[in-house]
């Protein structure tokens, strides 16, 4: 008879490890988390579809449809920050991985191998700094008052001084440089691995062929790194609806006549809600970027994984 | 030997060295100007703007910040170290447990959770309701903990990563002879798969460590009481309005005037000095993590 609550209660104790085990345990403070940094906001978007009412708690407003998305695309402002997240993330694809394969096999062919190391670690150094540095930096350039362009170099050149901050035409040029300036490491150093990564037999083949550098590099580096690049470019593609919230309002410094060639989808969220109070035109425009950002990751996923399985994300 | 020696010094290779080097001195270069500058004489910075060779130096930026307003800049400093430290075990300890919990191919609800960790990496809110969520429901504004939890403290792409290390580093039957010898799985975490990762977890722990240091967004967006500035929003302050020094700071009724065009400099070679003068030694740890993509400026 006293043994009996043992035997009942051993079971159960076993039942109980089997339903919350201390693996489990483990997960609970990042499963948590993930929960309210993660899945309560992506709860949260049926805002854009109501009507923002407070006094009715967070997500109590009544429902509109799609009114407010309506209202967005009537406005100038969709098509120019649209338009503006592509052609920038266009134009950083495009020649982030060009020079990051040149500057990949540059590095790749140098023969002394320290001073590979040593370029390579130098080049890196602009990703580890924030863009709040960065835009001092660029400021230190561009400044009307005191930057190096405008006191130094134009003066030299006999030419006029240039209001950078209140002239759009500039830009394009000098966020696609900054960016450039930044990433460049990261971009070379995959293809460098990459390159590295390549069977050694071959080029000892093509050399004992006749086969200059040139053409080794035309003919075995450049096919052998292109699967890497159709990689690399397929997911920033997945990625063209979102953009470097620092780099497009911080190193403009926010200024307001260069809005036209600055403002991207995140910036435009991002002024919406904290500077104009207008979250219904700003939750619109943050809900279109996530279920079209959802889809071209998607649609770049399903294409990496007709070429490579194993770099898919799924 | 001798060809060798003569193919290092060819032309073509010192063209190749002489195109990095122009690399090496576009990422430079931009960090001597503004270290030069906020050496810089006010007078000068005025008349000739920034220069590399500057002629006449002066630490009147500094003393500016670390003596006459030196509440302010201290301050910030203590905020961005404190919220750098604690954020960045925090983050070791949870990322990890989870990464670990996942890598155990006896454990039943792993794929269910790693599909939960994973679709975080494809679908998000964005900005409006994390914001909403997190000043509505969560009331995190003005706290320590704004500038420690939103978006920093755990990444699902490092859950990935620890995920994939311990599945490929730590050996299954390590595990079962320490659960042979009475070992809790919370001992076999910290006594054994912990003590075995150390390299990975240097990597991701100073990549945490910098996004803690270089984050501005949550300051930004959850932060209004200047008690609660870091030193890089306290330096988005500056920059957005050099005048707020002189608002907020001289707390200790100093009155000199503001060399405002040296110490946005000054700022903002305080703020990347660390990481400036810790790159060098670091730089291994450095270029792993950034090759595994877990770094963003």
């Amino acid at each position: 008879m006293g043994t009996a609550p043992a035997t009942r209660t051993m079971p159960l104790a076993k039942r109980m490890r089997r339903w919350f085990s201390p693996l489990d345990l483990m997960c609970i403070p990042a499963v948590v988390y993930l929960l309210f940094n993660n899945y309560i906001p992506m709860y949260g978007l049926v805002i854009a579809f109501k009507k923002i009412d407070f006094s009715k708690g967070l997500y109590g407003g009544p429902w509109v449809g799609l009114k407010n998305f309506v209202y967005l695309f009537k406005t100038p402002d969709a098509w120019l920050m649209t338009r503006n997240t592509i052609l920038y993330n266009l134009a950083f694809i495009l020649i982030m991985n060009f020079l990051g394969v040149a500057v990949g096999i540059i590095l790749s062919e140098i023969l002394a191998k320290r001073a590979t190391k040593v370029y390579q670690t130098t080049i890196l150094l602009p990703q580890l700094i924030s863009i709040i540095i960065v835009a001092n930096l660029v400021y230190g350039f561009l400044s009307l008052s005191s930057g190096v362009v405008n006191k130094t170099i134009l003066p030299m050149l006999g030419l006029e001084a240039i209001d950078f901050y209140s002239s759009p035409v500039y830009w394009p040029f000098i966020l696609t440089g900054v960016n450039i300036w930044g990433g460049i490491g990261y971009a070379s150093l995959l293809y460098y691995a990459s390159i590295i990564g390549i069977d050694r037999e071959l080029y000892d083949a093509a050399y004992v062929d006749g086969a200059s550098k040139f053409r080794q590099i035309r003919y075995i580096t450049m096919p052998m790194l292109k699967p890497t690049v159709v990689m690399l470019v397929i997911m920033a593609v997945g990625r063209i609806f979102s953009s470097n919230f620092g780099l497009f309002y911080q190193v403009p410094m926010n200024s307001g006549p260069l809005i036209k060639v600055t403002q991207t989808i995140d910036t435009y969220v991002f002024r919406g809600l904290m500077q104009n109070n207008n979250i219904p035109m700003s939750s619109a425009a943050g809900a279109y970027q996530s279920v079209v950002g959802l889809v071209t990751v998607l649609l770049a996923n399903y294409f990496v994984r007709l070429i490579d399985r194993d770099s898919a994300l799924m | 030997m001798q060809r060798r020696l003569h193919r290092t010094f060819s032309p073509g290779q010192i063209a190749l060295h002489l195109v990095m080097i122009g690399f090496m001195l576009a990422a430079l270069v931009p960090f001597l100007l503004m270290i030069m500058s906020s050496f810089t004489d006010e007078d000068i910075l005025l008349k000739y703007g920034y220069t590399l060779f500057p002629s006449k130096f002066s630490l009147y930026a500094y003393y500016y910040l670390f003596v006459a307003d030196a509440v302010t800049i201290l301050r910030s400093y203590a905020v961005t170290l404190g919220v750098t430290a604690s954020g960045t075990m925090l983050s070791l300890l949870l990322t990890p447990m989870m990464g670990y919990a996942l890598s155990r191919k006896d454990y039943r609800k792993r794929g269910v959770l790693t599909f939960y960790i994973f679709f975080t990496m494809l679908f998000n809110g964005g900005l409006v309701p994390q914001y909403l969520m997190y000043t509505q429901i969560l009331h995190i504004k003005n706290t320590f903990a704004a500038l420690i939890v939103p978006n920093l403290l755990i990444s699902a792409f490092s859950i990935l990563l620890m995920k994939s290390y311990f599945v490929l580093n730590i050996h299954p039957a390590l595990i079962e002879a320490a659960k042979m010898d009475g070992g809790g799985e919370f001992y076999i975490f910290f006594r054994i798969v912990m003590p075995l990762s150390t390299p990975i977890l240097a990597t991701m722990g100073l990549m945490t460590g910098i996004g803690y240091w270089n984050d501005w967004m949550n300051g930004l967006y959850y932060i209004s009481n200047a008690k609660f500035f870091s030193l890089q929003v306290l330096l988005n302050r500056i920059l957005a309005n050099l005048s707020f020094l002189r608002q907020y700071g001289n707390e200790l009724g100093f009155n000199i005037p503001l060399p405002s065009t040296a110490i946005r400099m000054a700022m903002a070679t305080i703020g990347s000095v660390p990481i400036l003068v810790l790159y060098p030694f670091f730089q291994k740890y450095f270029v792993k993590g950034i090759s595994l993509g877990g770094v963003k400026g």
